[in-house]
């Protein structure tokens, strides 16, 4: 195992470590949560399935977010339509009835699933805080590679339980291999 | 009876013993090295095809909808045609990137942001046929619900109106779709380019990626929901473009059997299409061990199936004509097979029905070579299907004093050619500076990837690796 003290100024984030595998990555978040850290994450180049389990994650809450514009999208069209047809300027087309819900059926299902999937995007972003472009572990050299082919753990010095020598120890026994501290930008 | 009964092994999803670390070079180092000679040429093909397509535009607003071959009975030409026609390739992509994911049919990572892609384009394509052929461009916006001082709505009874709506929430659905599974590969540019302006440019797109498991959570979740969304939306856009037909009165277009045929021939049509460039980009730019045969096997099999639906509809609509007993029907049915574009009618059915029958046999299906050419048969029929849909049955309506000879004009033709420009400059685009793989998912379907595959320790498990090869291979 590598490991890298940079004496720094700034704030300490956590300590980043690396792994090479996900099942090691995985066997260390086990030990982590079990341990009782709260203020930690885990860092993968792809979804690993099964890890949020050893991490003890809970479900996402994105589905709340898109059933309310899904229904914002289904009522927002319904009004629309009836508002234009029915009681802003009623037109008699081919002497079709003006309330002809048939015929709405489709402009209202298109733009219940266009609020909807913004719902899953947006939300999606607003729950995982994107845009941050300026996240304190690309200061890490090592981290590049996440993206690529190697897995991390970082523990959070924000952790009440956060202790320096115990944490370095910790992932010593957890078969990192590389381990280094991680500084506010 | 047979007594013992195995599963058809599943093919291994990559090939060639890739490691992590290798699929990453594989795919992203394509936008990383030098631009190739190669590609130069073709991009600037493409955009002297895209100029072509912007002066028959302008010549067209210029001088009106008069320079296209449009006539008294015929008032539907070229633009409808190859407005569903690029339409319909779209919706394999949508396909394979929805559809494909909620069957859990994993080898769609090979082939997914590639034929996204193309659906986005296809759709762009699409797009510019209704907003050009209503005359008067400049009043485009007259077809969304914005408020004017002459109290003027759109018709919401009108399957026109619906079409745009569908449309335009399909082409955003698609574009959000695509991007969500585009940011970890964009973070995966990020972190391999050395320029800093490419750094800041993917950095910016990557919207600060780090792959952290609480993402994933959500990520992942997203990317089920919106391709829970885009099923029953694919499903729906191809049903109202063909109300935009089954809705009016003219012999011919008025069915019901127009909704599933019609979503049938743009998979048919949209999987041809994946085929003809993924044939020509695995080769150029080496990726067969993602993009295998058997990818090709598969959609050659989906070909064949959306093919047969394809030919039992054609099939069914001389039943239904006959069945129905209505004068006009069967004339015109009649006319189709016998009459002036009998020639149109028979290209259509040995394109899409008779072709791709062959894939019954194994050793075509693998046939790399006879797969491209299939491909391009395939959308040359699925283009007549929409001429023989739309010209037969306007040319020769209800009266026969008002029938009339449809021919395009030149304007018809290099507007049609001319989309060709803009998909293939976007296409080219999305080559050069996008990954053209998935490069996050298809690691996720590796075996190495799973953690089943470990044991306790952490140790990849070989045997298993091995006997999934085994099957697999």
């Amino acid at each position: 195992m590598s490991t890298q003290v940079v004496a720094s100024d700034n704030k300490l984030f956590g300590i980043l470590a690396e792994f090479e595998n996900p099942k090691k990555l995985a066997l260390a978040c086990q030990r982590v949560y079990q341990t009782g850290f709260q203020k930690f994450d885990s860092y993968t180049p792809f979804p690993v399935h099964g890890l949020e389990k050893y991490q003890g994650l809970p479900e996402s809450k994105l589905g709340w977010i898109v059933i309310v514009h899904a229904l914002m999208g289904f009522f927002g069209a319904l009004t629309l339509i009836v508002f234009v047809s029915y009681i802003d300027y009623p037109l008699n087309i081919s002497g079709k009835p003006f309330l002809n819900f048939p015929a709405f059926v489709p402009v209202i299902f298109e733009l219940t699933i266009l609020l909807s999937a913004f719902g899953a995007v947006f939300g999606m972003f607003f729950l995982n805080d994107l845009p941050r472009h300026n996240h304190p572990l690309f200061t890490s050299e090592r981290f590049l590679k996440v993206t690529d082919d190697k897995f991390f753990l970082c523990i959070e010095a924000e952790d009440s339980l956060f202790d320096d020598a115990m944490i370095r120890s910790l992932y010593e026994e957890l078969d990192a291999t590389h381990v280094e501290n991680v500084y506010e930008d | 009876m047979a007594s013992s009964y195995q599963y058809v092994p599943e093919p291994v999803l990559v090939k060639g013993n890739h490691s992590f670390g290798s699929i990453t070079s594989m795919v992203a180092d394509i936008n990383l090295r030098p631009t190739p000679t190669a590609w130069y040429l073709a991009f600037g093909a493409a955009l002297s095809l895209l100029l072509l397509l912007f002066s028959m535009i302008a010549y067209l607003i210029w001088e009106g909808t008069g320079v296209w071959g449009l006539n008294n009975p015929v008032g539907w030409g070229w633009a409808i045609i190859n407005f569903v026609w690029w339409v319909g390739i779209g919706h394999a992509g949508t396909l394979i990137s929805a559809i494909l994911f909620l069957f859990r049919q994993d080898w769609r990572t090979a082939i997914n942001r590639f034929a996204e892609a193309m659906t986005i384009f296809a759709v762009m394509c699409a797009g510019i046929f209704p907003a050009i052929h209503v005359g008067r461009i400049w009043v485009i916006y007259w077809v969304f619900p914005i408020p004017n001082q002459m109290y003027m709505w759109p018709n919401f009874n009108s399957p026109l109106l619906w079409d745009v709506f569908a449309v335009s929430t399909y082409f955003t659905v698609s574009l959000l779709f695509w991007f969500v599974g585009l940011v970890p590969d964009l973070a995966t540019l990020r972190d391999r380019i050395k320029g800093r302006l490419g750094k800041k440019i993917y950095g910016f797109f990557a919207l600060g990626w780090t792959g952290s498991t609480k993402n994933w959570v959500n990520y992942e979740k997203a990317y089920m929901i919106l391709a829970g969304l885009s099923t029953p939306l694919v499903l729906s856009v191809h049903t109202i473009v063909s109300f935009d037909f089954a809705v009016s009165l003219i012999p011919g277009w008025h069915t019901t059997i127009f909704p599933p045929y019609f979503v049938a021939g743009a998979v048919f049509s949209g999987f041809a299409m994946v085929e003809t460039l993924m044939i020509v980009a695995r080769k150029i730019y080496k990726t067969k061990d993602i993009m295998t045969d058997d990818h090709l096997e598969k959609m050659n099999i989906i070909i064949m199936v959306t093919g047969s639906m394809v030919g039992f509809a054609y099939i069914m609509e001389f039943f239904m004509a006959w069945y129905s007993g209505v004068e006009y029907e069967k004339f015109i049915f009649l006319q189709r097979a016998t009459g002036t574009y009998a020639w149109a009618y028979w290209t259509m059915m040995f394109c899409n029905v008779v072709s791709p029958q062959v894939y019954w046999s194994k050793k075509l299906r693998r046939n790399v070579g006879f797969t491209f050419f299939i491909s391009i048969v395939v959308n040359i029929g699925m283009w007549f299907e929409r001429f023989v849909i739309t010209v037969t049955s306007l040319s020769q309506d209800f009266l026969p004093s008002s029938w009339d000879i449809y021919t395009p004009t030149w304007v018809d033709i290099l507007t049609y050619v001319g989309t060709f420009g803009l998909f293939f400059t976007m296409f080219l685009l999305f080559l050069r500076f996008l990954p053209m793989i998935a490069i996050a998912e298809v690691k996720s379907v590796m075996p190495q990837a799973k953690l089943d595959y470990y044991d306790d320790k952490g140790v990849l498990i070989p045997e298993k690796v091995a006997k999934e090869t085994e099957v697999l291979v």
